[in-house]
């Protein structure tokens, strides 16, 4: 995995350079944001209702048991949009949205159809990979504050209805306002970013690289899954570290 | 680039070689393709013809030697740019998330040469040339192989290439429609001068429209040179290739 690091950094380098191109491309963009919404929304929207649902229901009885239970708007709040919600839902859209990229591209390599887009003179990056990449930048984020927002009502509802900690939807908020500012969540949201370019570009470079026949393809998606999954929780480490000195 | 087609570019293999593995399968290949020219090329199957085509367009890095387009090296960036090239694959290759109409117009439209309106004629001309007329819309998997095939070339006849390479482009053709395909990569020829590579099993086709041969064998070229030099040539595996025909015996039926 880690032999590729400088092909996955080139590829993602002539992306960088394809930006230019990004308005010819707009359409293909436009496609690739709508399936990724069609594929993850209500996924990441009911996913991230119980992820907030188990923040409350695992901290919320440990926090009232210290008379602390006022404070737990803080803690979902918080580990929410910092840590649980960018994380979770790349891991979500590098299983949804990755393998799909590294399906899609895996097998027109493998069909020729990448070779054939180079003898017509269309480079693969700017007619392949730019769209895909863009589209994920672009979606990820957004999916995350949508968790974020839900996985908050979620942690609500426990914390209302949960009789060990019963506080009402007020409390609940006036905690998370509170402890939360703009700025976690921008944190939150350029995490998110970051590890969307980490699947477009694992998920893409997996595809371009596919080589021998359906079971080729099989194997690209698997890499290109697992290979994103741990450069995002690599990368979520450091990413964190390096957030934590510019607060 | 312009509308107006340009001439032919000429094409010069020195010294080619290509290993997968440890396995050797072009064995220093040369030959000039002259501007303009209808040069085929045949061989058995596993010969390495697809390989040769693949370095001739630049789809492959050869291990040694050096394939020129005009006088530029294949691989220099730009010569992409400057010469118009064109593959139909064996396989035909079209994108199998457009439809046949959107495949065919691909080069045009990507590079924006023509204002939609004029795509959407020049692909149905073209698609008619090849006998496919109205089948814009249908996707590729709807298609049967042979039908693919010919929607490659109508894809390839589009770019107006200078230089256009067929790999197999007649095979699971039926005759009909294979002397049909013979005949427009006969008139695009003469149209455009546009220098045409075919690699083909089809005696029929490479002798009727080659102006020059190869006859390559196991990665090497054993012939080179107009359709009579090689109906002359008395190396044996040529022979044994250009004479092979079916030999049944009839047998005798009962009614
Ligand atoms: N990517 C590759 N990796 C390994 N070996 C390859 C590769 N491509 C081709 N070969 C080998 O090179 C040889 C030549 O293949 P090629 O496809 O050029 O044959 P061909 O002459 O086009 O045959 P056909 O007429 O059946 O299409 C074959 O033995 C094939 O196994
Ligand atoms: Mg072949």
């Amino acid at each position: 995995m880690f032999q590729n690091i400088g092909e996955i950094l080139t590829l993602f380098g002539r992306s960088l350079r394809a930006l230019p191109c990004t308005w010819r491309q707009r359409r293909k963009v436009l496609e690739q944001l709508f399936e990724i919404g069609n594929a993850s929304l209500l996924m990441a929207c009911v996913l991230s209702l119980f992820i907030g649902g188990v923040l409350a229901l695992q901290t919320g009885p440990v926090l009232a048991e210290r008379g602390l239970a006022n404070f737990i708007g803080q803690v979902v709040g918080l580990s929410l949009c910092r840590e649980l919600a960018p994380v979770m839902m790349a891991v979500l859209i590098a299983g949804r949205i990755g393998s799909a990229m590294a399906a899609e591209i895996g097998s027109m390599t493998v069909y020729q159809e990448v070779d054939a887009l180079v003898t017509m003179n269309i480079n693969p990056v700017h007619y392949l990979v730019l769209p895909r990449m863009l589209a994920i930048a672009i979606a990820l984020p957004v999916l995350v504050l949508f968790a974020i927002l839900i996985g908050w009502l979620g942690g609500a509802l426990v914390s209302f209805y949960n009789y060990q900690v019963a506080i009402s939807f007020d409390a609940y908020f006036t905690s998370l306002r509170e402890g939360v500012d703009v700025l976690d969540l921008v944190n939150g949201l350029a995490k998110s970013a970051v590890f969307a370019v980490v699947i477009g570009v694992v998920s893409c470079h997996q595809g371009l690289q596919t080589i021998g026949g359906p079971r080729g393809i099989g194997r690209s998606v698997t890499k290109a899954v697992v290979n994103s999954i741990v450069m995002i929780l690599i990368l979520d480490y450091f990413l964190t570290r390096v957030l934590m000195q510019l607060d | 680039m312009n509308a107006i087609a340009q001439p032919g570019v000429g094409l010069t293999v020195r010294g080619l070689r290509k290993s997968f593995g440890d396995r050797e399968v072009l064995h220093g290949l040369d030959f000039e393709v002259r501007a303009g020219e209808r040069f085929v090329i045949m061989g058995p199957s596993g010969s390495g013809k697809t390989v040769l085509l693949k370095h001739l367009i630049g789809l492959e890095k050869p291990d040694a030697g050096e394939i020129l387009i005009g006088d530029e090296p294949v691989g220099a960036s730009g010569v992409m740019d400057r010469y118009r090239m064109a593959m139909v694959f064996q396989s035909g290759a079209l994108l199998n998330s457009l439809t046949v109409g959107e495949n065919v117009g691909l080069y045009l439209t990507e590079h924006r040469l023509k204002p939609a309106r004029e795509i959407e004629q020049i692909v149905a001309d073209k698609l008619a040339l090849v006998g496919l007329e109205g089948l814009q819309d249908k996707m590729p998997g709807e298609l049967s192989g042979g039908m693919r095939k010919r929607a490659a070339v109508a894809r390839a006849l589009v770019i107006e290439p200078q230089l256009i390479f067929y790999d197999e482009p007649t095979s699971e053709l039926d005759p009909l429609i294979a002397v049909t395909i013979g005949e427009e990569i006969l008139r695009l020829n003469q149209r455009t001068r546009v220098t045409s590579v075919v690699v083909t099993h089809d005696r029929q086709l490479g002798f009727g429209i080659a102006h020059r041969m190869a006859l390559i064998f196991d990665g090497e070229i054993v012939a080179l040179g107009t359709p009579d030099d090689i109906q002359a040539s008395d190396h044996p595996e040529v022979r044994r290739f250009l004479s092979a025909n079916f030999h049944f015996d009839k047998e005798k039926v009962s009614p």
